[in-house]
């Protein structure tokens, strides 16, 4: 039989790693889903919603098959659609009135005490998301497989990942985004930037995705196969003696110590690691806690808290305010439109402007606090008025849970420092913490977009304003006894981790699966000390 | 021509009539261009039959008497139709 030609694509590495298995093409309909990007109707969003089913439908048979035409049928029933219309025309934007209907839709055939109908609920939940364009369907793609796509949301990475992916590969995508965060993270090679036309690329042919040095490799060759496996064997005796360095505490080579802590999306993500390779949990992306939907209860949240201390044994906990907007959209919570969302209503200033939903995420925080250190992170800080405001919000929120009677712990507040305006103020803000968040504080210092692959050059780290803005920052933090450290991709980049130390910085937040590896860099490094002490 | 015909059947699928075979029971009242409508049981409400999320709703269960009317141009062969596909346990 003819063997087809191997193939190289070029990209960006976006997380490490060597991915050997089936490569798997996103339809190219499934990433049209994007229903917040502005210009997506009701009409547009019903009609890829019926594509992506009518394509699934096509591989699947059996029970799959069935649920697929169920979802399918019920898009083509006007009289299922009439209701949600009525309610766009009342004034509702489509979304709000097809959320609206669903959950009605759903809770009516949870609790219709017919077995059948309450088993469908979980189809129309599925549905609901489908047309949404949030929490994408990525059915069988089988766990060695490498997901070629032109780009992904968090929540589909998520998906992919619960599915059992092992590589993703992406033309568009950002090395600094958060699906790479998030494959950084769970230890999923990713590579991005490729110079293909992803929807052209044979789907379920051989692959080989190599997220050390960018590459694509399709076809590959029997050679080919044998040098990766040789170099994974690389990779992971020099990941085994980064496990061995990851138990030990942190020092330079001039016996600084320095501490490292991990940023974590979830509980469950930690429990493969053991507090001892860390001082401590950095930084909680609660917008991920979730799944990437909109936060839940108080209840289901101070749950979800105090297993992160539980976790962490009395080490510290610091969990970020919800940081949704920019690239994190969560329905129902984000404002939708925003001509450039980057600049909109995102973080902290989304929680200002919601602040009923901001107390539940606060109360949650202080009831969990009552079990361990918990230090209390708000993000895209520009001016001292807002942590003015958030302490406020504080405040209110341990009145309520006093009014309550429910008991609750103190926490400390800081804050994240990613726009220059805060980096070059820092010591202005009421804050006992600083940490900076490297990706955004890139972002904003150099007007470049995370996303935008076409100007990811400029998106350098290394970049001397952006080591200014840092020194800065952990100037102010020496000069006022308050702690400064970094959460951002940076730290979890062993070759800018000297770099970072010299600037001054002596705490270091980074991807779990990185400890060891950041750990090793310190333990080589003699710190600059010209550079520091200024 | 319109006009309106009515008949009844038995549920026999065990399970009722649920999703698979609602699915199955539209598409095919859809291929016909009358108006037509279901019920379970001599108290039900008619709903539509093109309605895959009323025919859900309708929670026919196994024994229960499904009648189907239609009205139309090709009322005779819609209702026959509904009739044969619960006849044979909805394939």
């Amino acid at each position: 039989m003819a063997r087809c030609t191997e193939q190289f694509l070029l990209g960006q590495p976006a997380a490490g790693g060597i991915a050997k298995g089936v490569l798997r093409v996103l339809a190219p309909e499934s990433m049209d889903d994007m229903s917040f990007r502005a210009g997506e109707d009701l009409s547009t969003a019903l009609e890829r919603a019926r594509r992506e089913l009518t394509r699934l439908i096509e591989r699947e048979q059996g029970t799959a098959g069935d649920i697929l035409e169920f979802q399918l049928a019920l898009l083509e029933d006007e009289d299922f659609l009439q209701p949600v219309r009525i309610r766009e025309r009342e004034g509702h934007s489509w979304q709000e009135a097809w959320r609206e209907v669903l959950d009605a839709e759903i809770t009516a055939y949870r609790d219709s005490g017919d077995e059948f109908l309450a088993a469908r609920a979980d189809d129309l939940k599925d549905l609901r998301q489908r047309v949404l364009g949030t929490g994408m369907v990525l059915s069988d793609i089988g766990d060695d497989a490498i997901l070629a796509a032109v780009d992904l949301t968090p929540s589909q990475f998520l998906q992919a990942y619960a599915e059992g992916v092992s590589g993703i590969a992406l033309s568009s995508g950002s090395a600094t985004g958060h699906v790479a965060i998030l494959a950084r993270e769970r230890g999923i090679s990713m590579v991005v930037g490729l110079a293909a036309d992803m929807e052209q690329l044979p789907d379920e042919a051989p692959a080989v995705l190599d997220g050390e040095e960018g590459r694509l490799i399709i076809y590959p060759e029997e050679q080919t196969l044998t040098i990766c496996t040789q170099r994974l064997r690389i990779l992971e005796e020099e990941e085994q003696i980064a496990q061995t360095v990851a138990t030990l505490p942190a020092k330079t080579a001039d016996g600084v110590p320095i501490k490292v802590m991990l940023n974590a999306a979830n509980p469950d993500d930690l429990e493969r690691y053991s507090p001892g390779i860390c001082d401590g949990i950095g930084l909680v992306r609660t917008e991920f806690l979730f799944s990437g939907e909109a936060l839940p209860d108080e209840d289901a949240q101070t749950q979800a808290y105090e297993r992160l201390l539980a976790w962490a044994e009395g080490r510290p906990v610091t969990i970020r305010t919800l940081d949704a907007g920019g690239d994190k959209p969560i329905a129902g919570v984000t404002v939708d439109g925003e001509a450039n969302p980057f600049l909109g209503l995102r973080g902290l200033r989304l929680s200002l402007h919601r602040p009923e939903l901001f107390r539940i995420q606060l109360r949650a925080l202080l009831r969990a606090a009552v079990h361990g250190n918990l230090k209390v992170m708000l993000p895209m800080v520009s001016v001292p008025e807002e942590i003015a405001l958030a302490h406020e919000q504080l405040k209110l929120a341990q009145k309520e849970l006093k009014g309550r009677n429910i008991p609750f712990g103190q926490v400390s507040l800081g804050m994240m420092v990613e726009v220059p305006a805060a980096a070059l103020m820092a010591e202005h803000f009421d804050v006992e913490f600083y940490s900076i968040g490297s990706n955004d504080l890139i972002q904003y210092t150099m007007a470049t977009e995370r996303g935008n692959a076409a100007v990811f050059h400029l998106a350098d780290g290394r970049n001397l304003a952006i080591m200014e803005l840092i020194a800065r920052t952990a100037q102010a933090g020496r000069r006022l006894g308050r702690e400064v450290s970094l959460c951002g991709t940076l730290a979890s980049e062993p070759e800018h981790v000297g770099r970072l130390l010299d600037a001054g910085l002596r705490t270091l937040s980074v991807e779990p699966a990185m400890v060891g590896r950041v750990k090793l860099a310190i333990s080589r490094h003699v710190i600059n000390r010209e550079k520091v002490e200024q | 021509m319109s006009e309106t015909v009515t008949g009844q059947v038995v549920i026999n699928d065990p399970d009722g009539l649920h999703a698979r075979p609602a699915v199955k029971l539209t598409k095919l009242a859809k291929s016909f261009c009358s108006d037509i409508a279901i019920k379970a049981g001599d108290d039900g409400e008619w709903i539509n039959a093109k309605s895959l999320s009323a025919v859900m709703k309708l929670k026919a269960r196994h024994g229960a008497i499904l009648h189907v009317r239609a009205t139309g141009e090709d009322a005779r062969g819609g209702v026959d139709a509904l009739i044969d596909l619960i006849k044979q346990n909805m394939g």
